[in-house]
């Protein structure tokens, strides 16, 4: 007997394939199981949980100079679980930044990047300076000295590239000082435009990685 | 091997990945949703009592002018706002005392008390409120509001800083 879910199920299966959508996404045949390769899932869990916390964290902060770091005090220490919003979001983009990295490593040491999985490879490249990106223009928002210094000393560094490096310093800071406009265009950076490439470029990565499988541990014969 | 109810490897794990999804989920779920409706679910604090007059220093019959200070904190912001009112002694009673606000009813504008008048008047629109509070004339809808108040000890008038409309 089908009881009202399965017939709920079935009807909208039909429709939406979702079945299918399930063996061909999660139920892929795999090379036998090796922790390492978990590190793309859970990469792609860090960044999710960036994002939901990061839009949690919205709802308060205020990227101005005059408010950034007061709404970050009334994040921590008013908000009823402002700090754990907050914590996570701060160190995930830590952890985040090494588990990228590490998951890179496995892919660079099992040799994963070859034919015909280059593609794969440079999306994923691109993703790690996204992620850098992000950490980068998320760690002006908190508008404390630590900050502050950080950013000033950040943009001089891109600024000492030879011949256009006043234009790209000028570029970062939406001027020649560190102002308003810095925290405003790095805070548009983080949350929308940097962002809206990663949802991008993931979606890119995980398509190839569902169309072209994942590749086994090399062995002698390789 | 596999008795009837014994669960497979792969449901055992289907299982337990959605049992700690479920875990995680609501571990960010929930005080998420503390986070969202935190300032709906804020007490509001009522104001504190304020000293605005010893009452042997005012006269009986003459409107004793006082101003307060109320700080509101929205967020991380404070914002300071001056109100004002008139202490009337309506005789030598201690009880007998009267405490309007002077915020004119019509765009809250301070009311002055005049001699001349026996009235407080409006400086912007010439309103004209007698004794009571009640309009006399002008465009004013409703009567000066009043405030909570009580003597204290030391014969401190004490007013609680929440304006009341005087019906």
């Amino acid at each position: 007997m089908r009881n009202a879910w399965q017939t709920l199920f079935a009807w909208l299966d039909e429709r939406l394939g979702l079945h299918s959508l399930y063996q061909n996404l999660l139920d892929r045949p795999e090379p036998r199981g090796n922790w390492w390769n978990t590190l793309g899932s859970a990469s792609l869990f860090l960044f999710l949980l960036q994002v939901a916390t990061g839009i949690f964290l919205t709802v308060y902060y205020n990227p101005s100079p005059d408010h950034a770091y007061d709404s970050i005090q009334y994040i921590m220490n008013e908000v009823a679980f402002g700090w754990l919003i907050r914590g996570i979001h701060h160190w995930g983009a830590s952890l985040m930044v090494l588990v990228v990295f590490i998951h890179m490593l496995r892919t660079f040491v099992t040799a994963s990047y070859k034919y015909p999985r280059e593609l794969t490879w440079l999306v994923g490249v691109g993703l790690l300076l996204l992620t850098l990106g992000m950490g980068f223009t998320g760690y002006l928002l908190p508008w404390h000295q630590m900050a502050y210094w950080a950013t000033t000393v950040g943009t001089q560094i891109a600024g000492s590239v030879p011949f256009v490096g006043e234009f790209i310093l000028k570029a970062l800071r939406g001027g020649p000082d560190l102002s308003a406009l810095t925290l405003q265009r790095f805070f548009a950076a983080h949350i929308w435009i940097l962002p809206a490439l990663m949802f991008a470029l993931i979606g890119l990565h995980l398509y190839l990685v569902i169309k072209h499988g994942e590749s086994h541990f090399p062995d002698k014969d390789d | 091997m596999s008795g009837p109810n014994r669960m497979t490897r792969r449901d055992f794990i289907k299982i337990t990945t959605g049992a700690i999804g479920g875990v995680i989920a609501a571990g960010i779920g929930l005080p998420a949703i503390g986070y969202l409706l935190a300032p709906a679910l804020r007490q509001d604090k009522a104001g504190k009592p304020v000293i605005v007059a010893k009452l042997a220093e005012i006269p009986v019959g003459k409107p004793y002018p006082f101003s307060f200070t109320v700080t509101r904190v929205n967020g991380w912001e404070r914002t300071a706002n001056v109100f004002g009112g008139f202490v009337i002694r309506l005789s030598e009673d201690p009880q007998d005392v009267r405490i309007l606000s002077s915020r004119c009813t019509h765009l809250s504008c301070r009311v002055n008390w005049s001699d001349e008048a026996q009235g407080f008047i409006c400086p912007c629109h010439d309103a004209l409120f007698d004794r009571d509070g009640k309009v006399v004339s002008g465009p004013p809808p409703e009567a000066l509001g009043h405030f909570d108040y009580e003597i204290d000890d030391q014969g401190n008038v004490v007013i609680l800083p929440v304006e009341r409309k005087t019906e």
